[in-house]
């Protein structure tokens, strides 16, 4: 079902973990289909420095986690900016039809980690705390998503309508 | 390479016997069984030999009311399609439960678009359906009724007899979807006191592509598959008469060392359970402590998914299934777990293991090692296991 990369990468993960003091995370994923991915990075020099991945999913969500990182490792943020899904499933020589959305996580936690590395050198934002949901970004607005099942939470709300699950929004 | 299967459900080895059989039966280039020449008896009269085992299996008052079937989906098909078509006049109300499996839910669903109603019963945290709540879900129109008999992810066991009972004191058909369990519960037709049977060769050793539904007596149905004259007019189409032998044969050898068996599941399935719970924490064991298949431990793991347990015990040879969504087709969550009430992550880390007769104490003792390092692997991998 996967290609060789796939289970290579889903063997032998690379940069597996949490970066604990990290510049920017990015944490996207809906447990309702199947993954999550935290992302954190470490930003030197307008340069990705060291990057880390958590990831709750299947072989490809796992592939694509530490294929994403591996791109992303030692890249400008310009440069780090330009890895989309596409590049990454290509990169893993192709992904299963049902698994594709698997790369869109991968990508989307990588450029949400580095929205959150400007937006914090900006001065924008405060750093969800672990377990509380976590605060999303569009061009337009700031909103808060329930870190387990991914619905945008309306303002002021205590449990996830969709999951029921407790959380905290900060916006 | 030596694969150790704990994956029993999706299709049991063929056992030695069945095997032999099988290929003698091609040697034999038997003939139509519809024939009336020499060829065609001799491929008749092995075809009812082997009726007669399967019908023992089940205790099946005659023969003649077994037919045989592609498998399971046919016959669970055949029944709930077949009884609808029969009695339309007298009712369109369908009442079954939230655990079923697809092959009786997808046939329902296509019965409705037909204008057919349904009640669809809820279990309780075990899986078990409360017969109570079957005799509230009777209508006046009420034509059948479908429950399964031991559920094929988490193992439960319903009380058929007594829902049989309630439907029997309403003139209602009772279909019950045996797949699961003829093979290995000693299930009997009679004392169940149901109308419509289903079961399939591959989960007691025979082969895949070969099942069977009994048909009581009397009982209003029409044929899924219209054709000929073959199975009394009950089911047109030319007979599998190879996979129909493997059939008998497997048939035969289960119901003489069932009870042996039954021991022998029960003995690695506790085994299993008690060494899970030792080395590996924040696990659920899924369905009922007591009513329950003792070839069948449901387990989710907490914080991790299960496409990816698979893939990892694969790598060291040893095969189960999931019911996680990531590795269905239709990327959903299991209904059966969510009827139970495990939320989406627990039902994503859910594994179904299944095993039998060929099952080994040591095959236990590695499939234990290799699963709790896995499981530790991937939690350390786990955003959620981190947060906890």
């Amino acid at each position: 079902m996967y290609s060789k990369t796939v289970m290579e990468h889903f063997k032998n993960p690379r940069n597996v973990g949490e970066i604990p003091d990290a510049d920017g995370v990015g944490e996207v994923g809906n447990p309702i289909c199947g993954d999550m991915m935290k992302i954190t990075i470490k930003v030197e020099n307008d340069r990705i420095q060291d990057i880390k991945f958590l990831t709750f999913g299947c072989g490809a969500a796992i592939a694509v986690s530490s294929m994403v990182t591996e791109m992303a490792k030692g890249k400008t943020l310009e440069e780090a900016k330009k890895i989309t899904n596409k590049s990454v499933a290509d990169a893993l020589e192709g992904l299963p039809k049902n698994k594709l959305h698997c790369s869109n996580l991968g990508a989307d936690a990588l450029q949400m980690a580095i929205k959150d590395y400007e937006n914090r050198k900006a001065g924008k934002i405060k750093t969800p705390e672990t377990g509380e949901a976590y605060q999303c970004y569009t061009a337009d607005k700031n909103f808060c998503k329930c870190p387990y099942c991914n619905t945008e939470l309306p303002e002021g709300e205590k449990t996830c309508p969709m999951c029921g699950k407790m959380i905290t929004c900060q916006s | 390479m030596n694969i150790i299967n704990f994956d029993y459900i999706s299709a049991n080895p063929l056992l030695p016997e069945v095997k032999n059989a099988m290929i003698t039966a091609i040697e034999n280039d038997y003939g139509n069984p519809s024939s009336s020449h020499q060829l065609g008896e001799e491929a008749a009269a092995e075809l009812e030999k082997a009726r007669e085992k399967v019908a023992r299996l089940i205790n099946a008052p005659s023969p003649d009311e077994v037919i045989f079937t592609s498998g399971g989906t046919e016959s669970n098909n055949h029944a709930i399609k077949g009884v609808a078509f029969a009695k339309r006049d007298k009712g369109k109300h369908i009442v079954t439960s939230d655990i079923e499996h697809n092959s009786v839910l997808k046939p329902i669903r296509a019965l409705r678009a037909l204008g057919y109603e349904t009640t669809s019963i809820p279990v309780d945290h075990y899986g078990r359906v409360n017969p109570d709540d079957v005799r509230k879900a009777i209508r006046e129109d009420t034509i059948l009724i479908s429950i399964m008999h031991a559920n094929n992810e988490i193992g439960t066991i319903q009380p058929i007899k007594e829902i049989a009972q309630i439907a029997r004191e309403r003139k209602i058909t009772f279909h019950c979807d045996a797949v699961a369990s003829v093979g290995v519960l000693p299930v009997d037709v009679q004392e169940l006191g149901v109308d419509l049977l289903s079961f399939s060769a591959n989960q007691f050793n025979g082969p895949s592509g070969i099942g069977g539904l009994y048909i009581r007596k009397g009982t209003n149905i029409w044929p899924l598959l219209d054709g000929g004259a073959q199975e009394r007019k009950r089911r047109g189409g030319t007979e599998n008469l190879i996979g129909i032998i493997g059939m008998g044969v497997a048939a035969e050898i289960t119901l003489k060392e069932r009870e042996s068996q039954f021991n022998h599941l029960k003995r690695i399935k506790e085994k299993i359970i008690s060494g899970i719970k030792e080395n590996i924490d924040d696990i659920i064991i899924n369905g009922h402590p007591e009513y329950s298949l003792p070839n069948l431990v449901s387990v989710s793991i907490k914080y991790i998914e299960g496409e990816s347990i698979v893939l990892m015990l694969d790598e060291e040879n040893i095969e189960v299934s999931t019911k996680s969504a990531c590795a269905s087709g239709s990327l959903r969550a299991s209904h059966v777990l969510i009827a139970i009430g495990r939320d989406y992550a627990d039902a994503q880390g859910t594994l179904v293991i299944t095993f039998g007769r060929q099952t080994t104490e040591s095959e236990v003792d590695r499939f234990l090692e290799v699963l709790t390092k896995v499981v530790s692997t991937l939690r350390k991998m786990s955003p959620l296991y981190q947060k906890k």
